[in-house]
């Protein structure tokens, strides 16, 4: 009772917060519109089709979290297949508030030294109804930041695979809040914000194989070699104790990436429907060469094996798929399949426990389609974008592969020290006999299945 | 009295009850179970991992039979749980000190 009563308390206190916030956003909302509407006739128009898109995409988008929870949930044991997709399912709740409090300003605020965004936006303070011709000329800018919301929801979940079955929660949340601090927020302005380096820099990434699976690719190899392997890896039996969610739940970030991708083209048209058909052709022929190339290696076409090859073929064509025709999808995803499947299997020569193969699909995946752009990339798909080396320009591929190694270098070092600090403040993982219980009963005192 | 211990292919579960239905038999205990026999185990592989599936799941039916029905009974599960294959199962048959029906109290034979 005393501790439902200070649950209270707390919650009353933050009711008359709201106030003074709202109390603040009212005295804005007059001023805003005062200064627009002199202006009106160049101010740039909502259209209802981008919008709707942008908005239709974002759910999609949304959608990818919960389907990224029961794609890992599948592949964990049974004791722990809660938590786990509470990893993914959480990032939703932490993301979207830190995205709103100071994540979107800082992603997308205007340029500091071509780093990181200011603080302008803070609380989304002027980020309103009306577009913001710099990112997205004819939807409302909020249309474009609850877009990009989602985007920072899902790259920290990606992440949870590699650390599944032994990450402790309470330090999973703070991991959340600094990981997206340091690392997603300065990456997202480099790469997309105003003033970002790369952007300048004319490197590509049109739907975030750089600032979403190379980010998370990485930053989960740093997390499994520093967490450590599972609790009798090599020894103990750790199959998936459920490969039916996992393949719902890759057909669901199938479905979602429509809108990650298609969406990435803030705007209804030729080219959201020419990133949708190759999104949907390079995981087709990713879910085939993987099948294949297990098949032939193993001896068996496997279940999991084809979902793999799916999720690493919609990886691949991520960057590339606002710049490719139709033919040079198909390659990107049969290599991209073959060269991730050759991933997973390399991982056990390593010795380190990537338990659900993050490094593999998205680390080697995201790495591939970021060079692939550099390779595929025509002007005649998108004008916007640039000739790759097939197309007779080499200086794309210079530019790609300097941002992915800057990426790549970001990501590992600062994850490294994000862990080393936390290590030595809440500890990483649950202790010995919660992870054999399992994560489920040890940290969230239920259990997934009480058949 | 007796009682019959018969690990089986959970594929022949139907065919041996029905068959023992038929001969009179009014009750049975049936229980997942693994284990291995002559059989062995077999290899799974996960996502280039490779996983050697030690315990095979099986079948298990318990059945209380009077002593004098034993070698029929025995030789009903034996011909309805055949396929003439490695893991086919096992047969285990044990001594049955007593038996009660707990709705009525009757004991021994009267209560299988």
């Amino acid at each position: 009772m005393k501790r439902l009563l200070s649950i209270l308390v707390i919650t009353l206190t933050m009711l008359s917060f709201a106030n003074i916030v709202i109390a603040e956003e009212e005295q804005i909302a007059p001023a805003a519109t005062e200064a627009v509407s002199p202006a009106a006739s160049s101010a740039p128009k909502v259209d209802t089709g981008d919008t709707s898109w942008v908005l239709i995409s974002s759910a999609l988008v949304m959608l990818m979290t919960p389907g990224l929870a029961l794609f890992y949930g599948g592949m964990v044991r049974r004791k722990n297949v809660l938590g786990t997709i509470m990893q993914s399912f959480i990032a939703l709740g932490v993301m979207t508030i830190l995205w709103v409090l100071y994540g979107y300003s800082l992603s997308f605020g205007p340029d500091v030294g071509h780093i990181i965004g200011n603080l302008d936006w803070i609380g989304l303070k002027g980020v309103g109804l009306e577009p913001n011709p710099d990112y997205a000329a004819t939807i409302p800018h909020q249309a474009f930041m609850i877009f990009q919301m989602m985007f920072a929801v899902i790259t920290p979940a990606l992440i949870t695979g590699a650390i599944a079955e032994r990450f402790k929660f309470s330090t999973y949340l703070v991991f959340l809040v600094i990981w997206a601090t340091f690392v997603y927020f300065p990456l997202a302005h480099w790469v997309w914000g105003v003033g970002g380096w790369i952007r300048n820099l004319g490197a590509l990434d049109f739907a975030g194989g750089l600032v979403v699976h190379i980010s998370s690719g990485v930053s989960a190899l740093a997390a499994a070699i520093f967490v450590g392997k599972r609790k009798g890896y090599g020894k103990e039996p750790m199959m998936p104790h459920n490969i039916t969610m996992t393949l719902i739940g890759a057909s669901l970030l199938w479905f979602g990436w429509f809108g990650f991708n298609g969406g990435s083209a803030v705007a209804s048209g030729s080219l959201a429907t020419s990133a949708f058909v190759v999104t949907h052709i390079a995981t087709a022929a990713a879910a085939l060469s993987w099948m294949f190339a297990e098949w032939k290696h193993r001896g068996k076409p496997t279940a999991l094996g084809a979902a793999s090859g799916a999720v690493a073929g919609l990886v691949a064509i991520t960057p590339a798929s606002g710049f490719v025709g139709p033919m040079s999808s198909i390659v990107i995803g049969l290599v991209g399949g073959v060269i991730c499947y050759m991933a997973i299997n390399l991982k056990s020569k390593f010795g380190y426990d990537d338990s659900l193969d993050v490094v593999g699909v998205h680390g080697v995946g995201g790495t591939w389609g970021a060079i692939a752009t550099g390779l595929f990339a025509s002007k005649a798909i998108n004008a916007a974008g640039n000739d790759g080396l097939f197309f007779g320009n080499p200086s794309l591929l210079v530019n790609q592969l300097i941002s992915v190694g800057a990426a790549w270098v970001y990501s590992f070092v600062i994850t490294l020290i994000i862990l080393k600090l936390l290590d030595a403040t809440m500890g990483l993982r649950v202790d010995e006999e919660s992870e054999y219980a399992g994560l489920d009963l040890a940290q969230h005192g239920e259990s997934g299945y009480t058949l | 009295m007796k009682k019959i211990e018969a690990i089986i292919k959970h594929y022949k579960l139907d065919e041996v009850r029905d068959a023992l239905n038929k001969i009179g038999v009014q009750g049975m205990t049936v229980t997942e179970v693994k284990g291995f026999g002559r059989q062995k185990g077999h290899m799974e592989v996960y996502r280039g991992v490779e996983y050697e599936v030690k315990f095979l799941p099986k079948v298990k039916i318990e059945v209380a039979v009077p002593a004098e029905r034993l070698e029929d009974i025995l030789r009903v599960i034996q011909d309805n749980a055949r396929t003439g294959e490695i893991g086919d199962g096992k047969i285990f048959v044990s001594n049955l000190e007593d038996v009660i029906r707990v709705r009525t109290g009757e004991r021994g034979r009267d209560a299988i």
